[in-house]
């Protein structure tokens, strides 16, 4: 770094006070990761677009830009410059403030999430409590917007989808659970390098039962389909943002999109050894083989296939009937996430897979 | 310094929200109020070093009670005027909690400065120590007899709850999921061969 950078340059950064530098240090790698995000979430429209005209045999966006990849940045501008409608018998302050409330936790979730090896913005202990209460956080902005609104379909989708993720949240929490229990730790980097080892060593084979548990749950959290019931659009609408336009609409769509990269970054940090490589324990390759290196470039392949994942099962499935989603997430995910829990306190006893290494 | 700072801000912040839950006449601001008013305590117990503590406080009141909550309050269709009156007619009852707060608080407060306990601020915990794995080391071994109870206590509550809500009405039709779930083709469909028809 110092052959990079002028000395005059290093010199005035020494000067700054430690706060001063700590400040400026942090708040580059907060906006850093988040234009980050930004960016993937809007490619991650084009892709889904992309895959589900493949699906249907269709071509997808094509006009803008070369393949349409500017296609993204052509729906922002339009978003940006509709008129923002607010409706006269709405909450005024609740109705703004609900696409805000919605996009903040699924961005400042992020701040735990390591990238790297040494890349995290805050390497706390408790990072997986961290996920857990923010993401259970998300909901107020849905519920909020729903009841602001004023309207009969934006409250009945605000409801749909508040009793989704508080029954889905807790067959989530107990699959984490299981996470945190091969892992010995609840410090995302820890579980994380925990799984070190190539493909065979990542908690997916052990918690199998729970990785499906958690992904569906994830999709269900998301309110993505075929758990999309709070929009479902052929019996309300369009559910809790009914009457939001422009960019309080975009607000929403943004969050949406986090949300889904939110959980497949954290699907694969804790099931599939996140930055890791999967041909770590190949020593054939030799040691300084470029494959079997940790690095972003194998986190950002894994959020690739569950995205992806998402597209598919979007494109795959009929609507959940609401019921069934009750009974899916009550009746089926939390019994199995609660047997597999004791199933793994046997593995631990026997010392069989993650726990092999384990003292005393 | 800087830790005043931020304690005294968010303090400030808390007693406000705290405040605009008694005062606001929209119960669903309320609700909203009393979120902020969980976020500020959090913070101030992460100030205090409690890190498990304070993501717990989110994870547990703003993320499940209070959802509940606010669930409740905007199925309610509350009548404001109703409400003002309200206030005055439950007044004395208010004030006879609050005193007996007060009064706590203040044997607390008396109790600490006698030096019936550990006073002044919080100390600082060494590098590396982990707050969870230490109320998990306590929590599992010298108080396990207290946790379990506690936790025996909550689960008879649920199935106390879950019995209570348990009303079966008469003459209620309701939908039978494992008998929809085990349905197949042949319950619903029958292939039937003929010859193609034409017309005449």
């Amino acid at each position: 770094m110092a052959s990079l950078v002028p000395q005059f340059m290093v010199d005035i950064w020494d000067s700054f006070p430690p706060l001063l530098q700590f400040l400026i240090t942090s708040t580059s790698q907060i906006l850093i990761v988040t234009v980050g995000i930004i960016l993937i979430v809007a490619f991650s429209t084009y892709f889904e677009r992309k895959v589900i005209g493949a699906m249907q045999g269709r071509v997808g966006p094509n006009r803008v830009g070369p393949m349409g990849l500017l296609q993204p940045f052509a729906d922002v501008i339009k978003l940006l410059i509709k008129e923002v409608v607010i409706p006269e018998k709405s909450n005024r302050f609740l109705f703004v403030i609900a696409p805000l409330l919605s996009l903040i936790p699924a961005l400042a979730t992020w701040a735990v999430i390591p990238l790297t090896d040494t890349f995290v913005i805050a390497d706390i202990n408790a990072g997986l409590l961290y996920v857990l209460a923010l993401t259970s956080v998300g909901v107020y902005g849905v519920i909020l917007a729903g009841w602001a609104t004023n309207s009969k379909y934006a409250f009945l989708g605000a409801m749909r989808s508040a009793a989704q993720i508080v029954a889905y949240e807790i067959a989530m929490g107990f699959a984490l659970v299981g996470v945190l229990m091969a892992a010995g730790s609840l410090n995302l980097g820890d579980i994380t390098r925990a799984q070190a080892g190539g493909v065979s060593s990542w908690f997916v084979w052990p918690l199998l039962p729970l990785f499906v548990v958690y992904f569906i749950s994830a999709v269900a959290e998301t309110n993505r389909a075929p758990f999309d019931v709070a929009e479902g659009e052929s019996e309300i609408v369009a559910g809790f943002h009914v009457e939001y336009s422009g960019v309080a609409f975009a607000l929403f769509f943004l969050a949406e999109y986090a949300n889904m990269v939110l959980i497949s970054a954290l699907t694969a940090i804790f099931f599939l050894g996140g930055w890791a490589s999967p041909f770590e324990g190949w020593t054939f390759l030799g040691d300084d083989n470029l494959l079997r290196q940790p690095s972003l470039i194998w986190l950002f392949a894994k959020v690739c296939f569950f995205m992806f994942t998402l597209f598919w099962l979007r494109a795959t499935f009929p609507r959940y009937r609401y019921d069934q989603i009750m009974r899916l997430g009550w009746k089926v995910f939390i019994p199995v996430t609660i047997i597999w829990i004791a199933v793994e306190g046997v593995m631990a006893w026997l010392r069989i897979g993650p726990w092999q290494g384990l003292a005393g | 310094m800087f830790h005043a700072i931020l304690f005294y801000t968010f303090a400030a912040v808390l007693i406000g929200a705290a405040l605009g839950v008694i005062f606001s006449k929209n119960p669903v601001h309320a609700v909203m109020l009393l979120v902020l008013a969980f976020f500020q305590s959090a913070v101030l117990w992460l100030l205090a070093e409690a890190e498990f503590l304070a993501i717990v406080l989110v994870l547990v009141y703003v993320g499940a009670v209070m959802v509940l909550f606010l669930f409740v309050v905007m199925m309610l269709d509350i009548n404001v005027e109703r409400v003002e009156g309200g206030f005055t007619k439950y007044a004395p009852f208010g004030l006879f909690i609050a005193a007996l707060m007060v009064i706590e608080l203040v044997q607390i407060i008396w109790f600490r400065s006698s030096g019936g306990a550990r006073s002044g601020g919080f100390a600082a915990n060494p590098e590396g120590y982990s707050n969870t794995e230490a109320l998990g080391a306590v929590l599992y071994t010298e108080h396990v007899y207290a946790f379990e109870i506690a936790a025996v206590i909550l689960l008879l509550a649920i199935v106390a709850a879950i019995t209570l809500t348990m009303r079966k009405r008469p003459g209620l039709k309701q939908q039978n999921i494992s008998r929809q779930v085990a349905v197949k083709r042949d319950d619903r469909v029958r292939l039937v061969e003929m010859d193609a028809e034409t017309e005449q």
